[in-house]
């Protein structure tokens, strides 16, 4: 893991003097709420609902325990006692009072952790795949890269006011966890052609109300030139990107309005003017950032199982929430904060803590966050699995579901967020219910529900997809089919009308029964399924009978 | 909601500069910062299509555009204006003519001077005063200065009295080079250097 040193204290240090004094000021008056807003959002602080939010950023998804349990002291201190995980792999408290965010601040400062960049119109909190370092299907830890565009990115002078939020993810496997085709800027880490490491760019994915899958605008950007590179990128952005309509300003609508080509030679112009200036990246550096991340001390000869005893739910765990680990002897562990009819991304203090406690034992005090609310153990040797599977177990943290029916992405919805016209929460809740004892059948299939057009639920990239909307006064919900977020990137389509709060439980069942009478066989998961049939078979199921 | 409405009503009133005010013509106060103190502005704004006062003035692109070879002849310090979005490239061959470049924040949120000053200070040279006109506020100060920028045009109070007082709250590590003018030093060429 990367380990501050004397200048990433300091760093973060002055910033949380900086935003006490800001703090200070908006209550003195001396910063009016307009003026204080684009402050404090660069710190994470969001005004929602009922009270403010504060968003912490985890950067690239990887904690430590020590970092885990600091965590779940403040959920204890200035929160109600829980912590939110988040699609940006973050973490929210939804009630921390704004007098007590610089101590906070503060708090997580002395565990080497900040809120810097989690939400604003400026470079947020770098993704990447959170089986980063353990997973066999890599060509290199994407972290070292992560980490550098998070020191290079952190309180960028000529990036914090761009037209709009700016992502970026990073992944190094075929098979594409971190969801890089709908990120403003993805960056897949790979083997060039003359032997080295290098980039394939993707730029101009997103969600949001104009869903658009990124163009790939380079395949073989050196290493040594990643920071210059995305330098040329924002620039354009930042003098081009619209600023007349919020909703136009992401750097989708400009490399859709003026073409992927004509904004790559853009780039590419200012990028060969300043390639060889004070961004190149040297090898020497590269190396030493990556050298935090080195493997841990694997046990070179471990046990392929230990003797426990026949237990059918251990054995229905093991093949869902375990995943092949580079070394021999190793598992890669999802714990899933998909409790049956819970809601999604939740975890209490003491959960955070017992996670803590699990990942020092047994998984190189290392855990991690996913991108679809859930935490992984990244490196579990097999023989411990019966152990890890006993404790997570009594923490409620057991459940076998990566991955299935009942493991839904949600936005916090209108529980909590200023912006939702429809909740989420309880969506996914009735959902889980509905289908938890049917989704070992059902097999993969990824269910994503936002309840507004911003789309933070990415319904966008649902095998089934739900979008609450406000129809009169009334909370109204459509379905989509057929999207990923995967390397197979797509987008869904609505179906049709959409449906009440009840409805769209039904509705979801429908398609599902539609799709186990269609399937080929079991080894046909629904995505393929509805990539053979088109969607006019789901729309009969869900439109004809009425 | 309650807690929160009570802390923001405790709140007094905006100070923000009163909007719509335009920016008084003649720097009679002391409206720049520069060099660690107000000065006095001997620059004086032209309003496009009225004639131009003696003196030094700072003229529009629109207006240097259409009028270059009247404004070159003049025997006085010329300024330009740049708004924001406004091209710099196909000007950079005019710069060396200009003492004072201005650029424009219509919103402090509008960041798109930043990339300006950084492509007129690095790209074009520009080495004359660049100054920051518009919605300067005390948070954008430091960001301003480190992309190129070393003048301010600042009429909002609170800002005022920041620098005054010496008391922006800054951070004074960077994590990046911004530039030909903030080159950093060291073993890490592309990290970390203290202001």
């Amino acid at each position: 893991m990367y380990r501050y040193d004397e200048f990433d204290a300091e760093f973060v240090r002055q910033r949380v003097a900086q935003f006490r004094d800001q703090v200070r000021r908006r209550l003195l008056g001396e910063l009016t709420e307009d003026e204080f807003k684009p402050l404090r959002l660069m710190n994470g602080v969001y005004l929602q609902l009922h009270a403010y939010m504060l968003r912490i950023a985890i950067p690239y998804g990887t904690l430590s325990s020590r970092q885990m349990r600091k965590l779940a002291h403040i959920a204890r201190r200035y929160d109600r006692g829980t912590g939110h995980f988040t699609t940006r792999q973050n973490l929210q408290f939804n009630w921390p009072k704004l007098t007590d965010i610089p101590d906070i601040l503060e708090e997580l400062a002395s565990v080497e952790m900040h809120a810097i960049q989690t939400s604003g119109n400026c470079i947020r909190n770098v993704t990447a795949d959170h089986f980063a370092g353990a997973t066999a299907d890599e060509v290199a830890d994407p972290r070292p890269y992560a980490e550098i565009i998070r020191q290079w990115s952190s309180l960028h002078p000529e990036f914090s006011f761009l037209p709009r939020k700016f992502k970026v993810a990073v992944t190094a496997a075929e098979k594409d966890r971190a969801a890089i085709q709908v990120h403003d800027i993805g960056l897949h880490l790979k083997r060039l052609a003359g032997g080295g490491l290098g980039f394939a760019v993707y730029v101009g994915g997103g969600q949001g109300r104009t869903p658009l899958l990124a163009k790939k605008i380079r395949d073989d950007l050196p290493e040594a030139d990643l920071l210059s590179y995305l330098e040329a990128a924002l620039r354009v952005y930042n003098l081009h990107g619209r600023r007349d309509n919020k909703f136009k300003a992401r750097i989708k609508i400009l490399v859709h309005e003026i073409g992927a080509a004509a904004f790559s030679a853009q780039v590419e112009e200012e990028w060969q003017r300043i390639r060889d200036g004070a961004l190149r990246l040297p090898e020497a550096e590269i190396r030493r950032i990556e050298a935090y991340f080195a493997p841990p001390a694997f046990a070179s000869r471990v046990a392929k199982a230990a003797l426990r005893p026949a237990d059918r739910a251990f054995d229905r765990w093991v093949t869902r929430n375990t995943h092949a680990h580079r070394q021999p002897g190793y598992a890669i562990v999802t714990i899933s904060l998909k409790p049956i009819g819970g809601i999604p991304g939740d975890a209490s203090a003491e959960q955070m803590d017992r996670v803590a406690d699990i990942a020092e034992r047994y998984s190189f005090d290392e855990v991690r966050v996913t991108h679809e609310q859930n935490l992984v153990l990244p490196h579990v040797r097999l023989v411990d699995l019966w152990a890890v599977y006993q404790e997570l177990k009594a923490a409620g943290l057991a459940e076998a579901n990566a991955g299935l029916a009942t493991d839904i992405i949600a936005c916090p919805g209108l529980d909590y967020c200023s912006l939702a016209n429809a909740r989420s929460i309880p969506i996914a809740q009735r959902i889980s219910e509905r289908l938890s004892s049917r989704q070992d059948a059902i097999g993969d299939l990824k269910i994503k529900i936002s309840g507004c057009i911003n789309a933070c639920g990415h319904h966008h990239v649902g095998h089934i997809g739900i979008l609450g909307v406000e129809k009169r006064g009334e909370e109204h919900y459509q379905l989509l089919l057929g999207g990923s977020g995967a390397e197979d990137a797509a987008i869904a389509s609505i179906t049709g009308p959409g449906f009440g709060p009840d409805g769209i439980v039904d509705a979801v069942e429908k398609v599902v029964d539609r799709y186990l009478e269609l399937r080929t066989d079991e080894g046909e998961p629904f995505l393929a399924a509805y990539s053979r049939l088109g969607p006019a078979p789901f729309k009969d199921a869900l439109y004809a009978a009425s | 909601m309650p807690r929160v409405e009570v802390t923001l009503a405790a709140i007094a009133p905006s100070t923000r500069r009163a909007e719509g005010a335009p920016p008084a013509r003649r720097g009679g106060e002391e409206r720049i910062w520069r060099d660690g103190a107000f000065r006095r502005d001997a620059w004086v704004r032209a309003v496009d299509g009225e004639p131009l006062p003696d003196g030094p003035v700072i003229v529009s692109r629109k207006r240097w555009l259409a009028e270059r070879d009247a404004l070159a002849a003049r025997n006085a310090p010329l300024g330009l204006l740049i708004a924001a979005g406004e091209p710099v490239d196909d000007i950079a061959g005019d710069l060396a003519r200009f003492t004072l470049v201005a650029l424009d924040f219509p919103k402090f949120s509008d960041g798109r001077a930043f990339s300006t000053a950084r492509l007129l200070r690095d790209k074009h040279g520009f080495t004359g005063e660049l100054r920051a006109v518009g919605n300067v506020l005390a948070d954008q100060i430091p960001l301003m200065r480190r992309v190129g920028f070393d003048a301010f045009e600042v009429t909002n109070a609170p800002t005022r009295c920041a620098l005054a007082e010496g008391r922006l709250a800054e951070v004074t590590l960077h994590y990046q080079p911004a530039g030909s003018l903030d080159a950093p030093a060291g073993t890490r060429p592309w990290l970390r250097r203290s202001a």
